[in-house]
């Protein structure tokens, strides 16, 4: 029963994080549209 | 997303609950289901690298890199999860953690390595045409070991189980059934992270062209 505890525990957490460095490579995808956004601000 | 949670529940529900527990193995048998699910969705994913390299190097549309580049981050994860939950189970079952001779695990092994290469390969090159025709070039030859991976098993003596067979799949019909939800489940999961990855890079990239255009006018 241990084994399979931490079998189920490392499917989630490698899952978890991996949904950890897709929600960070989409903030910075956001900070990039808000710059660009800010830029076409200023010029108009 | 919705269908994804239900899939997801009721893979669960079939792994842990209708599913008999497996006579000899016992309770641990139960990683099995998603460790297979997991198998068969990192060769769905560098199928995908595949595809992608060769959509490349025939249109040389970046799409087809964003493509690539999604499916092997996703692949690489999945692959961890199978090469992580093996040895959970292999530990009790076949009492070492690790079978260092055992073909199926090492060429398991080594297909993570390739695609870990990959990304490095990926994130050492400045953007540009080069990185991704090098890029496609590589996850094509990477594409060979699958197919090695799969045939392990037949081609050469190894302690690893084979249930899947040309006669069909060697389990009661509940755990067949729970098989294969969990199969489906984990293959609209690996389909939902490689659609989204692929919508951040298009993105990214379409920003970062936007803002090219604009500094130069």
């Amino acid at each position: 029963m241990t084994y399979l505890f931490f079998g189920y525990l490392v499917i989630w957490t490698v899952l978890f994080f991996y949904l950890v460095f897709l929600a960070r490579s989409q903030k910075r995808v956001n900070d990039k549209l808000k710059a660009l956004s800010e830029t076409l601000q200023q010029r108009d | 997303m919705i269908p994804l949670y239900f899939l997801m529940v009721l893979a669960l529900y079939g792994a842990f609950l209708y599913a008999p527990t497996e006579r000899e193995m016992g309770e641990v048998q139960r990683i099995f289901y998603f460790h297979v699910g997991a198998a068969w969705n990192c060769f769905l994913a560098f199928f995908g690298v595949f595809l992608g390299g060769v959509g490349y190097l025939i249109t040389r549309k970046q799409s087809w890199d964003h493509l690539a580049a999604s499916c092997t981050e996703v692949g690489v994860v999945f692959t961890t999860i199978v090469l992580v939950t093996g040895p959970i189970w292999a530990r009790p079952i076949w009492n070492t953690w690790w079978p260092w001779g055992d073909p199926r695990v090492m060429t398991t092994m080594v297909l993570w390595l390739i695609y870990v290469a990959y990304l490095m390969l990926r994130s050492s090159l400045p953007e540009g045409e080069t990185k991704y025709k090098y890029c496609a070039v590589f996850g094509i030859i990477g594409f060979l070991d699958v197919p090695i991976v799969w045939f392990s098993i037949r081609w050469w003596r190894t302690i690893h189980p084979v249930v899947i067979t040309s006669s069909g799949a060697e389990l009661e019909p509940e755990m067949i059934h729970a098989l294969f939800v969990a199969v489906i489940a984990m293959t609209v999961l690996c389909v939902t992270l490689v659609m989204l990855r692929m919508a951040m890079r298009l993105n990214s990239s379409m920003a970062e062209e936007v803002t090219d255009a604009v500094q130069r006018v």
